[in-house]
């Protein structure tokens, strides 16, 4: 089998979603400063562009603190624990149809794994050990409550992201990404067609991804930092990289499933070459996973956080039977 | 007597309950202000000019030539942070004293106004300057060369002061 295009398609990602997650952050930094009538990082570089240069930079440079009392290999694992599967789950997306470089067909994913869905399921369910294992090695009673409360978070809602995403799977008839992406063709995004499942899933990947308002594993005011109150240097850095990694992740695996993958419409019936045909459908999908991440953004400066209370209340009393009724609405309509 | 009575806020309504009409709300609400003008100075290039209330460094007023203060050491006594020195002398001037060392640490001072308030001759005034940098301690020590202000420079606080008697 043909090693080379697979681990060209590695770096390739690998290094698309290391700049997006450095830009990401700078694009946070601005779009908040805008929302709060400030300018924001202006000044390294024109516009501010190398700002996140200087921040890797800086990172790099800090001292490296582990407290006395931790468990020092513990704490040094659960932030690559924490990246690694953030940046693994995107090797089932599917970010183009097949593109015909080279005098062969290239299929634009990482892996073409057959249960595509499945895979980001227990992968991103996963990601809580580096957060729990993170709060647990700090011997810190504040990182111990962030690593809890992360975990009860993330298995409230792992259930209604999992009975959410059914609802589509049932219409698509198949766990393959690139299949599921394949019957949205001409604008029959399951945004549309299952709009209480899309609802559902949007609201589960914030609290998976620990964005506000569901960030209660940091949450500054109470934990001082959370999970990572004992971490500094690049430590800190990488779990600040997963947490934007992650959302990375999130909108891309909501465009795949709702809002079309890279399906462009109309796209194939203006005679384009195939060449070009496939470029913009990779745009598309480009620029439809940054409109999510700026609507991640923006809600993050919107609402307030949830209490603790309110996060139980909303997973379990609220998520879980609207994600069972979609089922069966779904399953009445198929019926029909 | 009466009873204090139980205030019931009005309910949440059903659709406010569902939360999402109301987050698009809020988020119309922040995407707008995104678009609205800036409040941020670039601070190097644009300064803050601060208006007549402002606290700034304290100056000593500069009356024709020479400095209205007469030396009586109230503004040295008033001063929390120990700030200010003052060593008097004699002068043929009219006010017959004259401080012949008036120094100020700004390391310590702390803009508090007291020794402006407490001048019975409104000699000692806070000016509009707010730029204190200092490599070494020795700069921080702002002796009469440094302190020393025309009085035009100053009008508008000795303005404000009087209209705020
Ligand atoms: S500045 Fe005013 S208070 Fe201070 S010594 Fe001079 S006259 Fe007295
Ligand atoms: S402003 Fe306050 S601290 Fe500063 S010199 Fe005057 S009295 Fe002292």
């Amino acid at each position: 089998m043909d090693i080379i295009e697979p681990l060209v398609k590695i770096v390739f990602i690998f290094l698309i979603t290391l700049t997006t997650v450095a830009y990401l952050v700078l694009v946070e930094r601005r779009v908040s400063a805008f929302i709060q009538n400030r300018i924001g990082p202006n000044r390294v570089g024109p516009a501010g562009l190398l700002q996140p240069v200087a921040d890797i930079v800086k990172l790099f440079l800090k001292e490296d603190i582990v407290p006395k009392a931790a468990n020092k290999f513990v704490h040094s694992l659960a932030p690559l624990i924490s990246l690694v599967v953030a940046m693994t789950t995107f090797a089932v997306i599917p970010f183009g149809n097949s593109i015909h470089l080279f005098g062969r067909d290239i299929k634009l994913m990482i892996a073409d794994v057959n249960v595509g869905i499945l895979y980001i399921l227990a992968l991103s369910s996963l990601g809580v050990y580096g957060i729990t294992l993170s709060g647990w090695s700090s011997n810190n009673k504040y990182s111990l409550l962030g690593g809890l409360r992360s975990s009860a978070q993330m298995i409230s809602y792992e259930l209604s992201m999992g009975l959410s995403i059914i609802g589509v799977l049932m219409i698509a008839g198949t766990l393959r990404l690139d299949k599921i992406v394949e019957s949205q063709a001409q604008g029959m995004w399951y945004f549309w067609r299952t709009p209480i499942s899309f609802i559902t899933f949007v609201i589960a990947s914030f609290a998976e991804t620990n964005r506000l308002p569901f960030d209660l594993p940091e949450a500054e005011p109470e934990l001082v930092g959370g999970y990572h109150t004992e971490y500094s240097g690049m430590k800190f850095g990488l779990f600040f990289l997963a947490e934007y990694a992650n959302m990375i992740t999130a909108s891309a695996i909501i465009v795949t499933l709702y809002l079309g993958g890279w399906q462009l419409p109309f796209v194939g019936h203006i005679g384009l070459p195939d060449l070009a045909v496939s470029l913009l459908q990779i745009a598309a999908f480009g620029v439809k996973v940054g409109l999510v991440l700026l609507f991640f953004i923006v809600i993050r400066w919107t609402i307030p956080r949830f209490r603790y209370d309110q996060l139980m209340n909303i997973g379990w009393k609220v998520m879980l039977p609207l994600a069972l009724a979609n089922i069966l609405i779904t399953g009445v309509a198929l019926l029909w | 007597m009466e009873q204090s009575k139980v205030i019931r806020k009005k309910d949440l309504t059903l659709l406010e309950r569902m939360y999402i009409p109301e987050i698009l709300k809020g988020m119309r609400i922040t995407i707008g202000q995104m678009f609205k003008p800036k409040f941020t100075v670039q601070y190097p290039e644009d300064k803050f000019v601060p208006s007549a209330s402002f606290r700034g460094r304290p100056v000593l007023v500069e009356e024709n030539g020479i400095e209205r203060c007469v030396a009586c050491g109230l503004c040295s006594r008033v001063c929390p942070a120990l700030a200010i020195e003052v060593q008097a002398s004699e002068t043929v001037e009219n006010k017959e004293r004259y401080p012949e060392k008036f120094e100020i640490n700004m390391l310590r001072c702390i803009l508090c106004g007291f020794c402006e308030e407490v001048c019975p001759e409104e000699a000692i005034i806070m000016s509009n300057e707010y730029e204190l940098v200092f490599e070494n301690q020795k700069d921080a020590l702002f002796a009469k060369d440094k302190l020393l202000v025309p009085i035009e420079k100053v009008q508008a606080r000795l303005d404000f002061l009087r209209s705020h008697r």
